[in-house]
């Protein structure tokens, strides 16, 4: 894994509170609540600089829902602002 | 406490609203439809990620207000002053008069309070560097100004406060003005809610919890994004009908029940059942059925989780008669503004009874699974209504809902 992944997974698996993560993983199944998943974004905002445009209404928003989902939107976030 | 020592009336009503600076205008642009969601404009809107928001546009406070008054008053407080003065002119009503003055409250609803002030003061202090804020930094942020200036203004001199429930502040400040009118402890009350909280340091805060809709407000319709953040206020002068009739002054209508409950449980997810208990709490106090009921003025925010949950429990309020209600949210033309969205609704659902026109949820893309209620898509509907309820369920999981009778 490149260190983007890494570093994301280890965020992912830090807020699954001591959980095993799989990529294939979904949030809601780690038990990551709603309010969990917000941190968590800004947390990885915040560690790559960059926005992640998430909304939680959003049901279309299917680039979030697993551990591998969120690594690769964030890669390729981390990718377009190099 | 005697519930029947007085029926509570309203007799004036004032609104400032992004659709509307006058009661009058703001029912006028709810039966329109007239959408007050747009653009951003305020100073320092480029570090935003939100782009769009219901602000109270083309407002001058010098119209209003002199320039010592202007100096003293966070925008809310302006929004609350404005309103209050609206509304008492409506009512006609002498607080020299015997007293009066003394017996009448002042609750004034409050989500966040000052934050234009509060937003300017830190940015001098944290952004720019500045090492000192104004001196009337603290009275101009306080969540009870909006009351104490309306107190002041207007020289009400009975119990005054405010009170702070986040998105049904409103609602709650008018359920108690109204037991407090019904039971005798006041013999008048001037209540509401007021809301400036369109502020950079504010939206970012919203922007962070991920609920706003990047381009309007459509609650309960499918592919709904989320909230939209408004401003505005509203305020209502609350009498008891015989004291009103005594003046012969003009009755909006009347005030007959209003529940209250909390979920107990999440910080910010809804929870249909504590929606449930402050709908049937409503229910009860006014002494009505849910047949009795034609209109809700939805709390409505637009997000998945609040529209889903207030559908089950306006189903479960009111089983096969849910069928037969119209159900809007007027959040859609003038978005959520927070601790005054109790008070503007408030306004629309006292419209709806007084004039037979219920206002419409604009926006409306058509229906979401998830919401099969009647929400009055699109465009207002002229039909009786003999009594509305107004909905307001808070983060914190608090939750109010007035019902509103047509009165003659």
């Amino acid at each position: 894994m490149s260190d983007v992944a890494v570093e994301t997974f280890a965020i992912i698996a830090k807020h699954a509170k001591g959980k095993t993560v799989q990529m294939t993983d979904k949030l809601t199944d780690l038990g990551v609540e709603s309010l969990d998943v917000i941190e968590m974004i800004m947390e990885l905002e915040e560690k790559f600089d960059i926005h992640i445009p998430f909304n939680a209404n959003d049901t279309e928003m299917k680039d979030f829902q697993t551990a591998g989902d969120i690594v690769s939107a964030i890669q390729k976030l981390v990718a377009a602002k190099a | 406490m005697n519930q029947d020592v007085n029926r509570v009336v309203v007799t004036g009503a004032g609104v400032i609203s992004p659709i509307g600076h006058t009661a009058d205008a703001y029912c006028a642009a709810l039966k329109q439809g007239q959408p007050g969601i747009g653009p951003i404009t305020i100073p320092y809107a480029e570090e935003l990620n939100q782009k769009v928001v219901a602000e109270v546009k083309d407002y001058d406070p010098a119209k209003y207000l002199d320039d010592r008054q202007i100096a003293m008053m966070d925008r809310v407080s302006q929004f609350a002053v404005i309103t209050a003065r609206e509304a008492i002119a409506q009512a006609g009503i002498d607080f020299a008069s015997g007293g009066l003055s003394e017996r009448t409250a002042t609750i004034i609803g409050i989500g966040v309070g000052g934050q234009n002030t509060h937003d300017d003061q830190f940015r001098r202090l944290y952004k720019q560097g500045t090492p000192r804020v104004h001196p009337l930094t603290i009275p101009k942020l306080m969540a009870n100004a909006p009351a104490s200036q309306i107190s002041m203004d207007r020289g009400l001199r009975g119990p005054a406060f405010a009170i702070a429930s986040a998105c049904a502040s409103a609602t709650h400040a008018i359920g108690v003005a109204f037991h407090m009118v019904r039971s005798g402890a006041v013999s008048c009350a001037v209540t509401g809610g007021a809301e400036a909280c369109i502020t950079v340091g504010t939206v970012k805060g919203w922007e962070a919890m991920r609920v706003m809709a990047p381009d309007t407000c459509r609650p309960f319709s499918k592919d709904r994004k989320g909230m939209v953040l408004g401003e505005g206020a509203a305020a209502m002068v609350l009498e008891p009908l015989d004291a009103a009739q005594a003046r012969g002054a003009t009755i909006l209508g009347e005030i007959v029940g209003f529940g209250m409950s909390a979920d107990a449980k999440e910080l910010t997810s809804p929870d249909q059942n504590g929606m449930l208990r402050a709908i049937e709490g409503a229910l009860a106090d006014a002494r009505l059925g849910p047949s009795d009921i034609q209109y809700v003025n939805a709390h409505g925010t637009g997000t998945t989780a609040n529209d889903v949950a207030e559908t089950k429990a306006i189903r479960q309020a009111f089983g096969a008669h849910a069928d037969k209600l119209a159900v809007s949210s007027t959040k859609s033309m003038v978005g959520h503004a927070l601790g005054a969205s109790g008070a503007l609704e408030f306004v629309a659902a006292l419209m709806a009874v007084r004039e037979g026109i219920v206002p419409p949820t604009i926006g409306y893309l058509g229906p979401d699974p998830a919401c099969d209620l009647d929400y009055v898509p699109n465009e207002a509907r002229s039909m009786s209504v003999d009594v509305a309820l107004s909905n307001s369920f808070a983060f914190g999981g608090l939750n109010a809902v007035l019902a509103i009778k047509r009165y003659g």
